[in-house]
């Protein structure tokens, strides 16, 4: 499973969509982690409980985003997205989504090129109506 | 009973200002010892590549870091918060966290050529009780990119000095 945050897999190109895929996690604060940051709030510096509390719900969410793309038939999702949002005092949502696609070899695909040149040629010329 | 809370408090703010100051130039003096190890990797915030086609692999980059701001520099900014204008300490507390977590994106990719379309994402952490902003996260994420071996572009470019 390739994950990127372009529009496009680099050096490949994309042949299917299949939408939007995503992964979220809610996690809270444990008292013990809670404690140790307290302490720490003190004189400062990094609370590392926290950035590997975060960093584990990361993981979670990104592995439910890429269960449900695996599903979907995907070999890639692209422009993913992160988004953290505290739903309680303690709590957070920890949400990444995606676009599920298909992608493959340039060199084998070569016949579904024109195909493609053909849509760019309608969205332009759309464009050239609307002016 | 008044005079013991003004002692503790005062206590904790010259902890505060001695610790948090001694805390924050160490962690200065670690960030840009890293960063001159990573000069010739560069992380770019546009969103393709030159050479597409010279392209072997890419694959999700993250870092991040959770940095807490001291007690002294809580009180300095609740009192900067009385007139206005920029609050100094929280801008070091950011700058510090971004840098670390770009830092550490690179880190676990180190043998990457390059890095392409660099967001960072902020997000403050409330501390339960007191609901005062003392900490924030920041998570930096890019697409990593190798090239291939016979790429010019899988050759760092050497420093000039």
């Amino acid at each position: 499973m390739i994950l990127t945050n372009t529009e496009t897999v680099p050096g490949l190109n994309v042949v299917a969509h299949f939408g939007l895929v995503q992964g979220s996690t809610i996690r809270a604060k444990s008292i013990g982690r809670d404690f140790m940051a307290g302490m720490k709030n003190l004189v400062g510096g990094e609370l590392r409980g926290y950035t590997e509390l975060l960093q584990e719900s990361r993981d979670q969410a990104l592995k439910r985003l890429t269960e449900q793309a695996q599903a979907l038939g995907a070999n890639a999702v692209i422009n993913l997205r992160f988004s953290t949002s505290s739903i309680a005092a303690g709590a957070a949502e920890i949400l990444c989504y995606g676009t599920a696609v298909l992608v493959e070899e340039p060199s084998s695909h070569a016949a579904e090129l024109p195909r493609h040149d053909h849509g760019s040629d309608s969205h332009s010329s759309q464009q050239d109506f609307g002016v | 009973m008044d005079f013991i809370q003004i002692y503790v408090g005062l206590f904790l703010l010259v902890l505060g200002l001695i610790a948090g100051t001694l805390v924050e130039k160490l962690h200065y003096r670690r960030i840009k010892k890293r960063e001159i190890g990573f000069v010739t990797l560069p992380a770019l915030t546009s969103r393709t590549v030159i050479d597409e086609h010279d392209v072997l692999r890419s694959q999700l980059a993250l870092g991040s870091a959770v940095i807490s701001v001291d007690y002294f520099k809580r009180f300095a900014a609740a009192l900067k918060q009385l007139f206005g204008g920029e609050v100094h300490s929280y801008s070091t507390l950011l700058d510090r966290a971004r840098r670390e977590a770009l830092l550490r994106m690179k880190e676990n990719f180190s043998d990457a050529h390059l890095f392409i379309n660099v967001r960072f994402e902020t997000s403050t952490i409330s501390s339960g009780n007191n609901s005062r902003i003392g900490s924030v996260e920041v998570l930096a994420f890019a697409t990593a990119v190798w090239y291939r071996e016979d790429s010019p572009h899988s050759i760092p470019t050497p420093l000039d000095r």
